[in-house]
């Protein structure tokens, strides 16, 4: 057996699977415990999602009040006029150009080159405060101007208020802790933490470049998130 | 004759170390070793006691119940809104807050590292967190019941509507408290719980596969996984109810009139509360048994001097039923007015996982078959659970069939069901789990005379409190009640039944303070155990020192050799090869 699981390590395909889950230490080879422990965080957090999304659609089919349309209410008026869904076409697209970025610091931080893997980061965290910002400037739009509050609006059913903020606001959140940390991994690159193996605050292991790979992966993470809300709450 | 030996590969080869072991964190003051401490072992005693102490707070909350039902109105200090309090109240406390933190950061802590050969879990810091975000939990918790009306009494499910009605006790602060406690819960488990699966899948020791893991780390691993995947669903819809009692909002309520006004809530759907608090409330069922299954599976072998019977089978059973137990949820809903076609589909998926656990209890009766069965007392616990599960499990054929649950819903029936199958089995492992483990722990013997009294009152007493309940529920007495009123269908006789279980509740309640005093008592006075008491092969009785200093092992950790289940091999000098012993000839 022993034979088979030495060469098993170097096999592919379901056989290498079966290898590596029959194996002793390690179930993934080669993936160190905190890209791991961010992988099955990120199941949970689906989970989360999911359940929040499903939520969102069985109160909105079994609500009896009218659903308000939402390319007319996130539509904005730009020099007279009315553009349904643009700002959040916008803020899509700057969430998906921040992953394209994020994906560059983590190749980058495998070659080892601070000054870029840290630039990279700061203007990944810069393009999440952005989206962050405009979804304060709709969130204040719709509060101030529309009226929609979490008991109520004008436009029909009650349910639309209460589960955009709850829903946009979850993510927002996702987004902003995001933020924090990637300014945090970048202050980290840029002090050399990565290069010298400084134990981390938190985890208290050696510093290594691959947390930028774990922090990419929340990164895509949040972003895969918001195509799904995207695509369930304002194309709907 | 040669099963032990043909059931695992025994070859004296170990595979290489693939990564460097990592520094551990030492800390230097009293403070860092034994309040905010970062080792598995402390964090553990620290989950331990916690939950033990809020269990009592449950304990005293389900006399006060019995009373009032075997001695209606005798006692002034129960009155409705506080005995449905303590329904509430009794039920998270002892589902949440006791077993589900007793079995995973209580058990879990101390024993994943140490049975896979780990120093300590893979990110003690963050474990830590774990521990205190719990605490805050409690303490959270336990203050509800200091606020102006008191905690919920909305039943533990916390059902919308009523949860927020006027009328229902607590709906000013005690149910907002409970909700915010239950999400702090929440992200401190998921914490701790991350670290047990990671360190399972990635911190091993050479030579540990996943197929030579004590069944107990399979067990905790599994439960793990599903509290990691269920809780979020409970986390959704805390946030939910918070929104509906704290802004307005309309998630569960639908258009109601209460006390005869209006109120401001429309087009919500109760229903969906329902399904998102039993998408996690069954697998919680599991959280809480699966470690129990793991545990006393090694207790049965270990005190049988014999293998487990059908290790594979225990193993794939307990990831079946971690599986299966997510397309089971709707089982707790049949009256609640859902498709009626889902109650096929849920009836169906319920019967099917009754396949995977009978395998587990047939394991366990075959694993005792013929064995070298030492009645020590965790193997009593051990054989007590296996007499309690099975009568918990057959009540849940009936509840388990649409039209046979119909009747029996809300009934004594269903309180005593549950309290088998769920709260005394697991209860009756916990017992055994903490008198098998206490020498590893505590590095001294418990006092055996009072733990065998604590025994069979628990045990005997259990059953004389569930059984008679099988009863009443099939006359029809309901569950929740305050008071019975003047129902033609419930005979007076019913009334000395209460009574009786009421006595017996009592006396098996105080047989727990003895519990108590035995493990105090013992950590002072106990004798001084050896480093491995029952001659086990598990990795954690092989430690250099009892109970384990930090870092769990000597210099070297140790190298695994066999599966944990080497009893009784025919042509060895001792009854037991422990997992770290190499094969012969191998040096």
């Amino acid at each position: 057996m022993s034979e088979s699981v030495a060469q098993g390590e170097h096999t592919g395909g379901m056989a290498g699977v079966a290898a590596d889950w029959s194996s002793d230490q390690r179930a993934f080879k080669g993936v160190p415990w905190h890209k791991a422990m961010m992988w099955i965080f990120l199941l949970s957090d689906t989970f989360i999602f999911s359940c929040f999304l499903i939520s969102y659609m069985e109160v909105r089919s079994t609500t009896t009040a009218v659903w308000p349309s939402s390319s007319e209410v996130f539509a904005l008026t730009i020099m007279g006029n009315s553009i349904p869904l643009v700002l959040i076409a916008i803020m899509t697209f700057i969430l998906i150009t921040s992953s394209g970025t994020m994906a560059m610091a983590v190749r980058f931080g495998y070659q080892k080159n601070k000054n870029m893997t840290a630039f990279l980061l700061i203007v990944t965290a810069l393009l999440g405060l952005s989206f962050v910002g405009m979804q304060a400037f709709e969130w204040t739009k719709l509060i101030v101007e529309e009226g929609v509050r979490p008991w109520g609006n004008p436009m029909g059913a009650p349910q639309f208020g209460s589960t955009f903020f709850m829903v946009t606001g979850f993510h927002g959140f996702h987004v902003s802790v995001g933020v924090i940390f990637l300014v945090i991994t970048a202050v980290k690159v840029m002090r050399g933490s990565y290069d010298n193996e400084r134990p981390g605050f938190m985890t208290g292991r050696k510093g290594s470049y691959q947390f930028v790979e774990t922090m990419g992966l929340y990164w895509h993470f949040v972003d895969l998130v918001w195509v799904f809300i995207f695509a369930f709450f304002y194309l709907w | 004759m040669s099963t032990a030996t043909t059931m695992h590969d025994e070859t004296g080869h170990v595979p290489p170390a693939e990564v460097e072991e990592v520094e551990l964190y030492h800390a230097k003051t009293w403070l860092g070793k034994y309040v905010f401490s970062q080792d598995a072992k402390v964090i553990a005693i620290q989950y331990g006691c916690t939950a033990i102490a809020i269990g009592m707070v449950g304990l005293v909350l389900s006399l006060m119940m019995r009373l009032q039902l075997g001695f209606p109105n005798e006692f002034s200090f129960i009155n409705p809104s506080n005995y449905i309090q303590a329904v509430t109240m009794h039920g998270m406390i002892m589902v949440v807050y006791l077993l589900t933190a007793l079995f995973l950061g209580g058990f879990g802590n101390y024993f994943i590292p140490i049975m896979i050969g780990a120093r300590d879990m893979v990110f003690p810091y963050v474990n830590m967190l774990s521990f205190w975000i719990y605490l805050l939990s409690v303490l959270i918790l336990v203050a509800s019941f200091f606020v102006p009306g008191g905690p919920s009494g909305a039943g533990w499910t916390l059902y919308p509507p009523q949860v927020m009605l006027e009328g229902t006790p607590g709906h000013e602060w005690g149910a907002i408290l409970m909700l915010v406690s239950l999400a702090f819960f929440i992200i401190g488990f998921t914490m701790g719980g991350l670290n047990y699966v990671v360190t399972v899948l990635q911190a091993r020791t050479r030579g540990m596969t996943l197929m030579r893991l004590p069944l107990t780390v399979w067990g905790i691993f599994m439960a793990t996984i599903l509290a990691l995947l269920a809780f979020p669903a409970l986390l959704v819809s805390a946030i939910m109810m918070l929104f509906d009692m704290l802004l307005g909002a309309s998630f569960f309520m639908p258009a109601i009139v209460s006390m005869g006004e209006q109120l401001d809530h429309s087009g919500g759907s109760p229903i969906l509360f329902q399904h998102l608090f039993w998408f996690f409330g069954h697998p919680e069922v599991y959280i809480v048994a699966l470690p129990a299954f793991g545990m006393v599976s090694d207790i049965l072998s270990v005190h049988a001097r014999k293998a487990i019977f059908g290790y594979r089978m225990m193993v794939w059973a307990i990831v079946a039923i971690g599986g299966l137990s997510f397309i089971v949820w709707a089982h707790h809903m049949y009256v609640s007015g859902m498709n009626p076609y889902f109650g096929f589909f849920f009836a169906t998926t319920t019967l099917i996982i009754a396949v995977p656990t009978a395998l587990k209890v047939y394991n366990w009766v075959l694993t005792l078959w013929r064995g070298n069965i030492h009645l020590t007392i965790p193997m009593l616990f051990a054989i007590g659970f296996i007499f309690t599960f099975v009568n918990g499990g057959l009540t849940g054929l009936f509840l388990g069939n649409v039209t046979v649950d119909l009747p029996l819903s809300d009934t004594l029936f269903v309180v005593a069901h549950f309290h088998m199958v769920m709260a005394v089995s697991p209860v009756l492992v916990l017992y055994g789990a903490i008198y098998h483990w206490y020498p590893k722990i505590s590095g001294r013997m418990f006092h055996q005379g009072m733990a065998q009294f604590h025994f069979w009152i628990t045990f005997v007493g259990s059953y004389a409190i569930y059984y008679p309940m099988h009863y009443l529920g099939l006359m029809g007495v309901p569950r929740r009640y305050f008071s019975m009123g003047s129902t033609d269908f419930i005979l007076p006789s019913a009334q000395g039944l209460n009574e009786f279980i009421t006595i017996a509740a009592i006396i098996v309640g105080v047989t727990q303070l003895l519990f108590i005093y035995n493990l105090v008592w013992s950590l002072f006075k106990g004798e001084k155990a050896s480093d491995n008491p029952w001659n086990a092969t598990t990795l954690e009785w092989q430690t250099a020192t009892t109970p384990p200093g930090h870092g769990n092992f000597g210099k070297e950790l140790p190298l695994v050799y066999r599966w944990p289940y080497d009893y009784s091999v025919p042509g060895e000098d001792i009854d037991f090869l422990p997992q770290n012993q190499p094969p012969r000839g191998a040096g």
